[in-house]
């Protein structure tokens, strides 16, 4: 039996000591990476697929608006709402909200404005031509439907 | 006589550092939302002067696809029913790239083409005359009571044809025209001659008022 004699006197520790710079190497990054929600979405956010995806260069002129039915149903109601900043608005204030986005731009980046539309998947067509009309109305006519990628086949 | 302390091991215990990079880490890890602005990207009338009637434009039935989706999503393409909006990109590929009656722009960019596109052509003078501007158009009609997922998958599908020509145009695939930014000169000469002289002739119509609120 002597053939099989176990090996001595090599050590079978795994070295762990570099195992916290590893950690913290990932840890750096998710830190720089990370964005802190700043304000709380009040309505549903089921993102729909798509596939012709385009990135937008300038995150500046983007301005986010959340269309959805509300979490909060006993307060507000179960139809559709939209939300913009941290409140939510009626359609009728879209025009007001676009001039106030507006009005933080700088004056040679005001018509580039884009309006990402972060809509839920079951909302109907009918608040997002609302949306939309109001969009228009205030002269923020590039719009992103927000969506993300589905695997093509 | 004051005993002397054994100086043996002054090192600071560190077994536990791991443990709080990843408690760290962890917490990190929950909270980031790496930020994904992306999306299909629209770009909407100017709006219109209640003064002025919106402008008469003439344009043959035979130049306009239309898409009508109804209120539970069934999908009327061209007057024919469809079960499901896969297919759309290719009906509408080969209705851009029909060339049924040419004028001599048309037929220059016609042969600026390369010959994968060229065989599209199937010169069906019930289908659009070209696709430059003037020709061919997209027309996406919902009713108010569509979701918004079957419309959104409708544009997409639309929008996949045109980048699926583009693209094709300048020997890229449609992910990696999609992905040019414009930003350098280069990025932005390949962007322009892969949509020169084919706009993107999207029409979304105000949606009818059936099954919405």
């Amino acid at each position: 039996m002597s053939k099989f004699k176990k090996k001595t006197g090599t050590s079978e520790n795994i070295p762990t000591s570099a195992l916290p710079d590893i950690i913290f190497m990932l840890l750096f990054f998710f830190m720089v990476t990370t964005v802190l929600r700043e304000q709380e979405i009040m309505v549903e956010q089921k993102i729909p697929q798509a596939t012709q995806l385009q990135k937008l260069e300038k995150k500046s002129l983007i301005s986010y608006l959340y269309v959805g039915k509300p979490k909060n149903t006993a307060l507000y109601g179960t139809e559709p709402r939209i939300q913009a900043n941290d409140v939510l608005i009626t359609t009728n204030d879209i025009v007001l909200w676009v001039n106030q986005e507006k009005d933080q731009l700088s004056e040679v980046e005001r018509d580039q404005i884009t309006i990402s539309m972060k809509a839920d998947r079951d909302v109907k067509m009918g608040p997002i031509s609302d949306v939309q009309f109001e969009l228009r109305e205030a002269d923020a006519r590039k719009l992103l439907y927000a969506a993300v990628g589905k695997v093509q086949n | 006589m004051a005993r002397k302390k054994g100086r043996m091991a002054q090192e600071v215990n560190a077994g536990s550092m791991a443990d709080i990079a990843f408690l760290l880490l962890i917490f990190f890890l929950v909270t980031t939302t790496i930020a994904s602005d992306k999306g299909v990207l629209n770009f909407l009338p100017p709006k219109q002067d209640p003064n002025q009637p919106p402008p008469e434009i003439l344009l043959n039935e035979r130049n306009i696809f239309n898409i009508l989706v109804n209120a539970n999503d069934q999908l009327l393409v061209e007057g024919e029913y469809m079960d499901d909006a896969s297919t759309l990109a290719e009906e509408v590929k080969s209705f851009l790239l029909n060339f049924g009656a040419p004028d001599e722009e048309a037929v220059a960019l016609f042969n600026s083409l390369p010959s994968s596109l060229r065989e599209k052509a199937s010169r069906d003078p019930a289908s659009s005359d070209h696709p430059m501007s003037g020709g061919a158009v997209v027309s996406i009609k919902t009713n108010r009571g569509t979701s918004y997922e079957m419309y959104l998958e409708v544009l997409d599908q639309v929008k996949r044809a045109y980048f699926e020509i583009y693209a094709e145009r300048v020997g890229l695939t449609a992910d990696q025209y999609r992905a040019l930014t414009g930003r350098n000169p280069a990025e932005k000469e390949l962007q322009d001659r892969g949509k020169e002289g084919i706009p993107m002739a999207i029409s979304i119509a105000e949606p009818d008022k059936i099954g919405g609120n």
